[in-house]
């Protein structure tokens, strides 16, 4: 019962909260729909710890991709070995962990301590700083404490399938009973952190604007026809 | 051939008188909501001096507008893929300080002050952190009619680029004032930098906008354009810039900034250019042909083949009819007294300056004897230098601002000798030859700048409201016509189909 709480219904949950949230922040609170940027009030701090973190994150992003998504078979298929795929991932994956957390705690304490920059900060801001550090922190941890000193975990065999598999909407939770506690937390923390995105500043991530370097750089726009031209 | 319409400002700076009042009617109007103290989408300038913000003309360090890179138009920030490499962190982006950190006062002490033996004082509260400054350090006019005396002046990138030293003697010194707005620019810069595409130009009036729900706070623009007009809300993390009072210049009235205006020294017009020549009038290869290049993007409004094809592009009559007694054509396109500020910036802004005369720096003497052409040699030396105003209106050009400046002082002394008289021989002299007028270009210059009526200032056409919306459809539709389509549900009746049938 309790595997099929955390690895069924609250991976569902947390997911709707998320779609709904976004779908509905998207539509009726397009106002608040920003990447709510500090820097017009300190520029120092941010210079460092910004891009760590976001890099780092976009790294993260693709080594989650990478470990989570494409299959273990396919590794081998293509001739990479368990040992070379876990040197990567160590590597890679620590790398871009601990410019997270190092980029998080940065900006952590710009939050807490420039002036304007905290008196203008909410709770949710906080939350979400806080909760990134914590994801991000026991990601880091597994990737470089526990793969190398206790085990190298083949996660890539059991959270791997059993995530793809809630996209199936076949969730293998069976998969999920042996996985070492510390992986549990990750990934238990990481849908927390999901179904808080619509109610944070976190909405943001869905707006890199991948369509501008394919723009024309001057845009017209008709004062009311625009919606209805489709431009 | 595409033309447009632009709703377009000139400011004779002749006639400012650095009140201040423009700047403050439109904060009442438009920014004096919290997340938006520090924002002047009007704001005064006392020249030289550094303006607000501080070094705003400094291209080197904010790295605003356009540059040529091997013939190409190019952002000087640098092109989307830098600029989606530079999200996370703005290099180029000014701090608050730039600007100023807007204060309030306590004035609540004033009344609630327990007693006590020295009078309670009112003091100054940062409208950001809501904390006690102990002192204001900067402010957007702190160094109003050089109040910042030889120690702020120097700060002016225009008084860097004089090859004379500035006389900072207070007789020998000179002052101007500069107001401005966002330019609405043919080319703005602000509107490329924007990764979201929220920022446009509008199609009938030229007028640029940021569209707030797609603003998604990437802050590009805020440098992008180098006329620093666009400004970061801290609040809602989207920007905000002048936007030409739209609501009051579709309804035909002039801008608040305009309208308030009093020194009178704002015109509001209509102007026709070709959307197509935009581009290649930015890339011309020296900043000095900018201006003449621009000049070359506007279109006649009295040929009757413009207006056959203007209509055809939507531009109703009552546009064309103002665009033939726009101010901002004569004085910009047709006397050439008119200027634009930072053409070099490549972004063809449009709201032009004309330059202001100023005294006479070796006195004349004897002014009964002096004749008409005793006036030329006087356009050279007059207080403000004629490298000062190149290098904000014509990139450097001293020759087009000692053209409008003769033209200006041409129109003094033959207005002075018809109504003072001693003046000899205008219509011959060579000071009407090398201002390239007329007597009777004189007369029509000298009552829109001097007397400039309230009606010849603001030739504004309204809206054009009737043309775009199926104002038939929409009669009797309530405040859910954003959930439902305002042309009705059945595309065969929709608003092209009613458009078609007309
Ligand atoms: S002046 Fe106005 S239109 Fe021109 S770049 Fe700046 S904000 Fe944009
Ligand atoms: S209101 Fe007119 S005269 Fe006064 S400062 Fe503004 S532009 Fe100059």
């Amino acid at each position: 019962m309790v595997h099929i709480f955390w690895w069924v219904i609250f991976p569902y949950i947390t997911l709707t909260i998320m779609i709904l949230g976004l779908l509905y922040r998207y539509a009726f609170r397009q106002l608040s729909w920003a990447a709510p940027s500090t820097e017009i009030f300190e520029k120092k701090w941010l210079k460092i710890g910004s891009p760590l973190f976001h890099w780092g994150i976009i790294i993260a992003f693709i080594g989650h991709v990478m470990g989570m998504v494409i299959p273990h078979d396919f590794y081998l298929s293509i001739g990479v070995s368990d040992h070379l795929y876990h040197i990567g991932a160590i590597a890679g994956g620590g790398l871009a962990g601990l410019m997270v957390v190092a980029g998080l705690i940065i900006l952590l304490i710009r939050k807490a301590t420039i002036d304007p920059v905290r008196v203008h900060a909410t709770f949710a801001d906080f939350f979400t700083v806080l909760m990134l550090i914590f994801v991000a922190g026991t990601g880091t941890y597994m990737t470089l404490i526990y793969n190398t000193t206790v085990v190298a975990y083949e996660y890539r065999e059991t959270i791997g399938p059993w995530f793809r598999s809630l996209f199936t909407l076949t969730p293998a939770y069976g998969l999920m009973t042996g996985v070492p506690l510390i992986f549990k937390i990750h990934v238990a923390s990481a849908f927390a952190l999901f179904a808080s995105i619509p109610f944070t500043k976190l909405v943001h991530i869905f707006s890199f604007p991948v369509r501008y370097p394919a723009r024309a750089p001057q845009q017209y726009r008709h004062r009311s026809n625009y919606r209805r031209q489709g431009l | 051939m595409r033309i447009k319409a632009q709703v377009a400002m000139v400011m004779h700076l002749d006639k400012c008188i650095g009140c201040h009042t423009c700047s403050v009617t439109c904060k009442n109007t438009w920014t004096n909501r919290s997340g938006t103290e520090y924002m002047w989408f009007n704001n005064v300038e006392t020249r030289p001096g550094p303006g607000y913000p501080r070094r705003w003309e400094d291209t080197d360090r904010y790295k605003g507008g356009w540059k040529l890179h091997n013939g190409e138009l190019k952002l000087r920030a640098g092109g989307p893929i830098t600029k989606l490499a530079n999200i996370f962190y703005n290099p180029n982006m000014a701090k608050l300080d730039e600007f100023y950190e807007p204060w309030t006062y306590d004035y609540d002490n004033l009344i609630h002050s327990p007693k006590s033996e020295n009078l309670p004082v009112a003091r100054p509260v940062s409208q950001i952190t809501g904390e006690y400054i102990d002192k204001p350090e900067w402010g957007s006019n702190w160094d109003d009619d050089l109040a910042g005396g030889s120690e702020i002046v120097p700060l002016d990138p225009n008084v860097e680029k004089l090859q004379e030293h500035i006389q900072m003697e207070y007789e020998k010194t000179f002052m101007m004032y500069l107001p401005r707005i966002c330019e609405h620019c043919l080319n703005p810069s602000c509107v490329a930098s924007c990764p979201a595409g929220a920022l446009y130009k509008r199609d009938e009036d030229g007028i640029v906008l940021v569209d707030h729900d797609a603003c998604r706070g990437w802050r590009f623009c805020q440098n992008g354009c180098p006329y620093h007009k666009v400004y970061y809300n801290w609040k809602t993390h989207k920007a905000e810039k002048c936007n030409f009072c739209y609501p009051r210049t579709e309804a035909g009235l002039p801008t608040i900034c305009s309208e308030t205006c009093v020194g009178r020294i704002r015109y509001i017009g209509v102007v026709l250019y070709d959307a197509d020549k935009v581009k290649a009038a930015a890339s011309v290869e020296d900043p000095q042909d900018l201006y003449e290049a621009q000049l070359g993007c506007f279109l006649d409004p009295f040929d009757p083949e413009i207006q056959e094809k203007a209509r055809e592009h939507g531009i109703n009559d009552a546009w064309l009819e103002a665009a033939k007694e726009s101010p901002v054509y004569k004085m910009a396109m047709k006397w050439k007294i008119a200027l634009p500020l930072h053409p070099e910036y490549r972004t063809l802004p449009m709201v032009w300056y004309v330059p202001p005369l100023s005294p006479i720096m070796n006195h004349i003497t004897n002014e009964d004897e002096l004749n008409t052409d005793g006036y030329i040699p006087a356009v050279d030396q007059m207080r403000i230098p004629v490298e000062y105003l190149a290098s904000i209106l014509s990139a450097g050009d001293t020759n087009v601002i000692r053209k409008v400046l003769l033209k200006l002082t041409a129109m003094r002394v033959y207005m002075r000798g018809k109504t003072v008289g001693g003046i000899d021989e205008f219509r011959q002299s060579e000071l009407v030859t090398q201002a390239a007028t007329s007597p009777e270009e004189i007369e029509d210059m000298a009552r829109l700048l001097g007397i400039a009526k309230y009606n010849e200032r603001f030739v504004i056409p309204t809206g054009r409201r009737e043309m775009d919306d199926d104002l038939y459809e929409q009669q009797g539709t309530c405040s859910l016509e954003e959930l439902a389509p305002r042309e009705g549900v059945n595309p065969a009746y929709g608003y092209m189909k009613v458009r078609e049938n007309l």
